[in-house]
């Protein structure tokens, strides 16, 4: 059977277990029976075990644990030994004789600490002594754990400020000598680790010495738990000492763990105040250590700092720390080559956080760090490389959410020159972005220059870019959906501006081509209607000036714009939105231009729209329209009012033409409009309908064999009702008397098909009659004439 | 108990670019047992947004709406009530109370919901209501000037309907309520 590595290692990592435990049993026994020569012995016998080589870090510390808590036990036994009588002296030689050097080391540590404790030497000696003394262990392993070992137990007995090891003069000194010293030591340790070992094994080892790191990292933590290290020393010893160690050391590991473990430990405002050194460190590096997250972390930590209250703002202008930040990266960016763009733009990313965060209201350097950026892009195209388009988008989105407002971007001059590195998808992203910030914001686009602006940035959405890239059809829609969305968005309440801003998107979307003018040309039509509904009560003759914005001139773009759409051709939304503007201009009294817009609206019916069930929603529609205008002299009314006509009777369908043609029996006789009632033509269009619907059944008794539903019939009843009521006097009593005739003669026929509908409109309307026969006064008189 | 939403007319994103804000926080989904459109969405995120609201969705179609498939008319019926939905450009004249009635005995329902004036209407008369939700969004209309969003919800319960109007007012939400009861059919 082949044992792997890692059964092998439990073994050992058992052996040396149980090795520990017999040694620790003794020892015990000796403590109980006070005799510290064999407490000594077994205890370096215990210690021993910590001598090997063969377990992997993890195991190893262990066994350390183990170690550790026994010699707490042993420890205590110091302290009772001095009390009884012992000199603590003697004992730190005593330990001195165990054979092997890493016990020995071990039990001097222990005993160093009673030694401190009994204070009949200085604190700083002692440390001084044992610190110099670990030197004895080289091997990475042992040596770091050794080295843990003694900054652990030290760590309370430090000659810091107030504590009662605090020696004459500038004692703290000596403690930060000693951390610092260790510090060192240890690091030196573990960057030796990556040297030793065949180079297949490079993989484990650094995952080894991760696992590592901490021990080293602790003593920059009892660093900055030390009182006596303020700002001053801080910057005079601590930082410079540590960061020397960190650069000369050239282990790209070591480098990135240990910097990021500075910025993590100590306090902010020690990095604020010492931030030209700080950052002098980071160009000195290894090429290869990750600078841009450990910076990036840095920038973080001071945009946290900054905005936990107001109060330290100050201090960020006192130190420049923005021009020292931009400068650092500048260099750093200069320093590693290599550096991918995304990190290049990471780090400007970061950078702009910081800078909203802390200088909100400089507009300037955001722009500035645009523009850095921009510089560092430049010569490189168009960005292709996912995680760098990821870190552009997020670099170009910071500001808008901070400001919350798209003006904001805008007075950015560096801001589209960012976006011109962005491929056209990632372009469209970014638009896409823009456009959801104004409309969460509910952002309000003010002028046309802003427009513009703003146009220029979106342009990924307006028109087909250089790329061509085929776009899910879904996507394309929600796309141009926003951008329609987007157009709601630009108002002002002065009728010029709002002009200039309808002229600029109208020159924008109309280089959409025929796939988005569907979508962008609807909004901006209305939002034109509604600017022409503001000025429709505005007295002419003061707006007369080539200029200005009138009703009229308004008019004319509304038809440039629409004619693009009947080109497309999508030519039911051009009618409808010719109709639309129809309708304006009926409300400016405008009667030249409703007409055009009508004819407009007629030549795409004749010319364009075919499907028949399309026709009948445009006639629909025309019909509707044509019905509430009322600026039309007669000669126009006529004209459309009998194309409209003529339109309807020749539907394809004998249904679909009797409807449309009682429905133009409204064209001429409208209640609110003194003259336009004309009896004669409602009378003539009921009994046009009638005879349609004569032909209908007949059509259907030809080819069915049975005459078709009396449904047409009951409607242009209700229709007669209609117009009965409303006093035309060619209607008569008469006539809808022979209607219900006709309608009951129908229904009772063998002939006719049964239904049901047909039989429940028939009913209600007769019920109808007999309501309005019960209500009296003049309506029930009239009706009282109609029998049922 | 059964709540009714009735809206239309929102003319998304043609003429407004979305729901007021108000009224999207009004409407949350699992209060609504139906919802009766009176078309105009326009577009299909209207239609999915209103589908999370409750997924018993009527929708009749008007003129812009870019799905075709939606019917010109459409009748439901609630408990003891028979609903009729039609946008409303077919009537003519626009908006017109005989007209509407006229629909309303075609359709033989209790409630005739319509849209397409943007102005938010409640009649009572012979047949039963006609009831308008108005424009959900104020949308800009050549009937109607400076609509104000509305909206109306019913509760249907036995042979009452109680109509809501929840009307937009200056950034105010107003409520209305019109009581009904349906009328007791006289045998012929």
């Amino acid at each position: 059977m082949i044992h792997n590595g890692v059964e092998d290692e439990e073994k050992w990592l058992a052996a040396g277990i149980t090795g520990l435990q017999q040694n620790a049993f003794y020892m015990h026994r000796a403590l109980d029976s006070n005799n510290l020569k064999d407490a000594l012995k077994y205890s370096a016998q215990m210690l021993s075990e910590l001598r090997t080589s063969r377990l992997s870090p993890q195991k190893y510390y262990e066994l350390y644990m183990r170690a550790f808590d026994e010699l707490r036990k042993l420890e205590i036994f110091f302290k009772e030994e001095t009390k009884r009588g012992c000199s603590v002296v003697e004992l730190y030689e005593l330990v001195q004789h165990a054979g092997n050097i890493l016990p020995r080391l071990y039990l001097l540590c222990t005993v160093g600490c009673v030694y401190i404790k009994s204070k009949e030497a200085p604190a700083k000696d002692i440390l001084k002594d044992l610190v110099e003394m670990c030197r004895g262990i080289q091997h990475p392993l042992r040596g770091l754990f050794l080295r843990s070992y003694l900054s652990q137990v030290s760590r309370d007995k430090l000659p810091d400020i107030g504590s009662e090891y605090e020696g004459d003069a500038d004692t703290v000194m000596d403690a930060v000598e000693f951390v610092l010293q260790n510090f060192t030591e240890m690091n030196k340790l573990w960057v030796r680790m990556q040297h030793q070992g065949p180079a297949r094994e490079k993989e484990k080892r650094e995952r080894e010495r991760s696992e590592l790191r901490d021990l080293v990292g602790k003593n920059l933590h009892v660093l900055s738990q030390i009182e006596g290290v303020d700002l001053d020393m801080y910057r005079e010893t601590v930082l410079p000492r540590i960061l020397e160690q960190v650069v000369n050391c050239k282990d790209e590991i070591a480098q990135y763990y240990l910097m990021d473990c500075i910025i993590q430990v100590f306090p902010d405002e020690y990095h604020l105040q010492t931030l030209e050194t700080l950052l002098g460190a980071f160009p000195q590096l290894q090429p290869s250590v990750d600078i841009k997250t450990v910076l990036s972390r840095l920038m973080e930590r001071l945009s946290n700092y900054a905005g936990s209250s107001p109060e330290v703002l100050p201090e960020f202008l006192q130190v420049e720390a923005f021009a020292k930040l931009s400068n650092a990266i500048g260099k750093v960016i200069e320093a590693q080559e290599e550096m991918a763009v995304d990190g290049v733009v990471a780090l400007y990313s970061s950078l702009l956080t910081f800078t909203l965060q802390v200088h909100t209201e400089r507009l300037d350097y955001v722009d500035q760090i645009l523009g850095a950026c921009v510089s560092k892009l430049s010569g490189k195209g168009k960005i292709v490389d996912g995680k760098a388009r990821k870190q552009i988008v997020a670099l170009l989105s910071a500001p808008l959410e901070k400001y919350k407002d798209i003006d904001t971007a805008l007075k950015l001059s560096n801001y589209p020159r960012v976006m011109e590195h962005l491929d056209d998808g990632t372009k469209r992203e970014m638009a896409n972005v823009i456009i959801q910030n104004i409309m969460k914001n509910k952002t309000c686009i003010s002028t046309s220059d802003k427009v513009e602006a703003l146009f220029e940035l979106i342009k990924g959405l307006i028109s087909d870019l250089d790329e061509n890239p085929e776009l899910d059809e879904e996507d394309f829609q929600e796309e141009q959906n926003s951008v329609a969305r987007l157009i709601q968005m630009l108002h002002n309440d002065d009728p010029e501006e709002m002009l200039k801003i309808i002229c600029s998107v109208k020159k924008h979307i109309l280089t959409g081509g025929p796939k988005r003018l569907p979508f962008t040309v609807p909004p901006l039509i209305f939002n034109a209607l509604k600017l022409v509904r503001r000025l429709q009560n505005q007295d002419e003759n003061i707006a007369e000036d080539e200029s200005s914005a009138t009703p009229k001139k308004i008019f004319q773009i509304l038809n440039q714009i629409i004619e693009t759409l009947s080109n497309i051709p999508v030519s039911e939304l051009a009618m409808r939105l010719y109709l639309q503007c129809a309708e304006a201009a009926d409300d400016c009294d405008l009667e030249p231009v409703a007409y055009e817009f009508f004819t407009q609206a007629y030549l795409l019916y004749e010319e364009e729209i075919s499907d028949s069930k399309a026709q009948i929603t445009a006639i629909h529609l025309i019909i509707g329209t044509l019905q509430k205008m009322h600026v039309f002299g007669v000669e126009n009314r006529d004209t459309l009012t009998h194309k409209a006509t003529g339109y309807s009777a020749k539907l394809l369908k004998k249904p679909d033409q009797c409807r449309a043609v009682y429905a133009c029996s409204h064209l001429f006789w409208v209640d609110e409009q003194d003259n336009i009632r004309d009896g004669e033509r409602v009378l003539l269009c009921l009994k046009r309908a009638l005879r349609i619907a004569n032909a209908a059944q007949q059509m259907s008794n030809a080819t069915r064999g049975s005459s078709g539903s009396v449904m047409l019939f009951i409607e242009i009843l209700n229709k007669y009702l209609y117009f009965f009521e409303k006093g035309v006097p060619q209607v008569t009593v008469a006539s809808i008397q022979s209607l219900i005739e006709l309608i009951t003669t129908e229904m009772q026929s063998e002939n006719t098909t049964r239904d049901p509908i047909a039989d429940a409109f028939f009913a209600s309307t007769l019920r109808y009659i007999q309501f309005q026969k019960d209500k009296g006064g003049a309506v029930g008189e009239k009706y009282e004439a109609i029998k049922t | 108990m059964v709540l009714v939403l009735a809206l239309g007319d929102l003319h998304i994103p043609h003429r407004a670019p979305d729901l007021p804000a108000k009224f999207r926080s009004m409407l949350v989904p699992g209060k609504i047992q139906h919802i009766i459109c009176t078309g105009n969405l326009c577009i299909k995120e209207v239609h999915d947004y209103l589908k999370t609201l409750c997924p018993d969705l009527h929708i009749a179609r008007g003129e812009y709406d870019e799905e075709i498939r939606y019917p010109e008319t459409k009748i439901l019926t609630i408990g003891q009530f028979k609903l009729g939905i039609c946008h409303g450009h077919q009537v003519i004249p626009c908006g017109d109370l005989d007209s509407l009635a006229m629909l309303q005995r075609q359709l033989d329902v209790d409630i005739l919901v319509t849209g397409h004036t943007h102005q938010f209407t409640a009649y009572k008369h012979e047949a039963g209501v006609v009831i308008n939700p108005g424009s959900a969004t104020g949308a800009y209309s050549s009937i109607t000037y400076d609509a104000n969003p509305s909206f109306v919800l019913m509760d249907i319960d036995g042979p009452r309907v109680v109509v809501y109007v929840y009307e937009l007012i200056d950034g105010e939400v107003k409520v209305d309520k019109i009581d009904f009861k349906k009328r007791t059919t006289t045998p012929h």
